[in-house]
């Protein structure tokens, strides 16, 4: 379960996030949607732990843990996922490499035993045939030369093989493209379960028509001034921002 | 002896050698048995600048050593002349593929010391050859070695060179390559160790279709100085010449780059690509870069590229935000910038050599 209370952020000396709560119990998966300029990229890095970001009051547990202390590699290893929005260019440095120093850096914070090159490459191929992906994909550098809809996917494949209890999809202004938000939609529908929990971070309703959200929040100026079902996001689509903030 | 090169040669522009010459150097102390490398290959090993008939293979193609008089514009490949007391002579024949050849110099300092090899390395038409060089040490020398290459028509030698001396150490090293039409010159210098150290090299192409690769690495931190300075000639048309350095530097370091390309009048569809790039990982490093390009031929392609900065942090974040923790990202980060330099070092044992030794240095920051 993710819990934000009162969460104030800022970049330098300006505000970013005015006072953010919410809490999304294990299982579901939550939208935040919002204006440009909302705070919701802002929010998916403090969530993540990007250095830049200042938080000035307020508190994020993850499953009871207060996880604004932790580095940014602790926070994976305690089951946080951010996908990109623009996933980082790697040169010189190979995926599968890259894929499994991830895997085990996870596996040795919690406890388990490293994979050894065999039986990684075992688990990703499997994986890589799972998002219907072109093998060589794990023999490329990390992102480089990749096209839109492959870095999402990606994405998709560390959120496969890392296995984490929440994903944050940042999604903020990705909604044009609309093979890229099926790939990450799929990516997410696979690992739904009663363990796995999602804050998909979007300006566009459309992704939710691929991934059906619990709940809907809309984020405008630091805040989240509405939540609802997925009807909300419905509404915002016919409406738009503007109309909502006077309602 | 011949003086020093002083700060005011422009071609020493950058490395200061006075606190070499405050140093008051004697003769090689005797040599002692020292922990080598444990490569599996036919090997020279020198301890203390002298050749170890024990710890040495027997080799087909070795001679033994023979002081040559020359007279060098060049100060140290001048005091190599008058001091060198020992080398590598290989002589390999023509078509001859000789394989992969150790030659390691191990030097232990009790009081300070000096020595001055001197290698030949000669290849007849279509002969190949793989030089793996390791220099090791430790304790307060210096190191004066300059190496004479000749490659016959379409001779190929690979030079892999790891310089790992103690910190304490110098480690000045000439190369003089003259390379045939067809024949292939590859270099790669990993420099690690020294407190100062300079490679120098001077690649003569002069015949068409020759070839000169001259890459290096170098991995300073502390207060160490590394200078690495290229002199290709292109003498001879169509020949490609190509120069990756890849610097990088923590501490107080001080990266020095200085690539010269020379283009006779007759080289005509020359082809030379140099780039520098300087990755610092302290606000204290210093990374000085000098390219020339003396071009007085009128169809060539010379290209050259210098860069210096840090670690991107956006890629720094993707790595942590995968679970990788800071160390290992900056690590995979550092490998990954080496990589160009390191590419064309296809050679299975010198890529194990220079991954461990580029594995070891980070972990020791």
């Amino acid at each position: 379960m993710l819990e934000i209370k009162n969460l104030h952020a800022r970049i330098g000396e300006k505000e970013i996030l005015k006072g953010v709560s919410l809490t999304v119990p294990t299982g579901e998966i939550h939208a935040i949607m919002g204006p440009n300029g909302a705070g919701k990229s802002t929010l998916s890095y403090v969530l993540s732990g990007r250095d830049g970001y200042e938080v000035t009051e307020g508190e994020v547990f993850y499953n009871g843990q207060d996880i604004l202390a932790l580095a940014p590699e602790d926070r994976a290893a305690a089951g946080i996922f951010l996908a990109f929005q623009y996933p980082v260019e790697l040169p010189g440095v190979g995926n599968a490499n890259f894929l499994r120093t991830a895997v085990n850096a996870v596996r040795r914070k919690r406890g388990e035993a490293e994979l050894d090159a065999v039986a990684f490459l075992k688990l990703a191929r499997a994986a890589v045939k799972r998002l219907h992906m072109k093998e060589d994909f794990l023999k490329r550098n990390v992102n480089v030369g990749f096209s839109g809809g492959e870095k999402k996917r990606n994405e998709m494949l560390q959120m496969a093989l890392l296995q984490p209890g929440l994903a944050i999809l940042d999604e903020t202004d990705s909604g044009l493209d609309i093979d890229a938000l099926k790939i990450v939609a799929e990516g997410v529908n696979a690992l739904r379960s009663p363990n796995f929990s999602a804050l998909v971070i979007t300006h566009y309703q459309r992704l939710l028509d691929h991934i059906v959200p619990d709940v809907v929040h809309v984020l405008s100026a630091g805040r989240i001034i509405r939540s609802g079902t997925a009807a909300l996001a419905l509404e915002l689509e016919a409406h738009g921002y503007a109309g909502l903030e006077a309602a | 002896m011949t003086a020093l090169p002083s700060k005011k040669l422009e071609a020493w522009r950058y490395t200061d050698l006075a606190p070499l010459a405050a140093i008051s150097f004697g003769a090689p102390p005797a040599a002692v048995a020292q922990q080598l490398p444990a490569l599996d290959l036919p090997r020279l090993v020198f301890l203390n600048g002298v050749l170890s008939q024990n710890l040495s293979s027997s080799l087909a193609f070795a001679q033994p050593f023979v002081p040559g008089a020359e007279t060098s514009a060049q100060p140290l490949a001048q005091i190599n002349a008058e001091q060198a007391r020992d080398g590598v002579t290989l002589t390999i024949p023509d078509g001859v593929d000789a394989g992969t050849i150790l030659v390691i110099s191990h030097a232990s300092a009790g009081e300070p010391f000096a020595f001055h090899l001197r290698h030949r390395i000669t290849l007849g038409q279509g002969a190949s050859l793989t030089i793996i060089d390791i220099a090791k040490g430790d304790g307060v020398y210096w190191h004066n070695p300059v190496t004479d290459i000749s490659l016959a028509a379409g001779a190929q030698l690979r030079h892999y060179r790891l310089q790992d001396e103690s910190r304490e150490a110098y480690n000045l090293s000439t190369i003089r390559a003259h390379i045939e039409a067809g024949a292939a010159y590859e270099h790669f210098t990993a420099t690690i160790g020294a407190k100062l150290s300079r490679t120098e090299i001077h690649a003569a192409l002069v015949g068409e279709q020759a070839t000169a690769h001259l890459n290096a690495a170098q991995l300073l931190t502390d207060e160490q100085h590394g200078d690495f300075t290229t002199v290709v000639a292109h003498k001879a048309p169509n020949c490609p010449s190509r120069q990756t350095v890849r610097s990088v530097l923590a501490g107080l370091s001080r990266g020095v780059f200085q690539g010269r390309i020379e283009v006779d009048r007759i080289a005509q569809k020359t082809d030379g690509y140099q780039m520098s790039r300087a990755l610092l990982l302290s606000p204290y490093a210093e990374m000085d870069i000098k390219p020339e390009l003396q071009i007085y031929a009128d169809d060539v392609k010379c290209s050259h590229g210098a860069t210096i900065g840090t670690l991107d942090d956006a890629q720094l974040f993707y790595l942590r935000s995968r679970g990788i923790p800071e160390a290992e990202a900056r690590s995979l980060l550092i490998r990954a910038f080496l990589d160009e330099a390191l590419e064309p070092v296809q050679h299975a044992d010198a890529r194990v050599l220079f991954d461990a030794a580029i594995d070891n240095w980070w972990r020791v920051q």
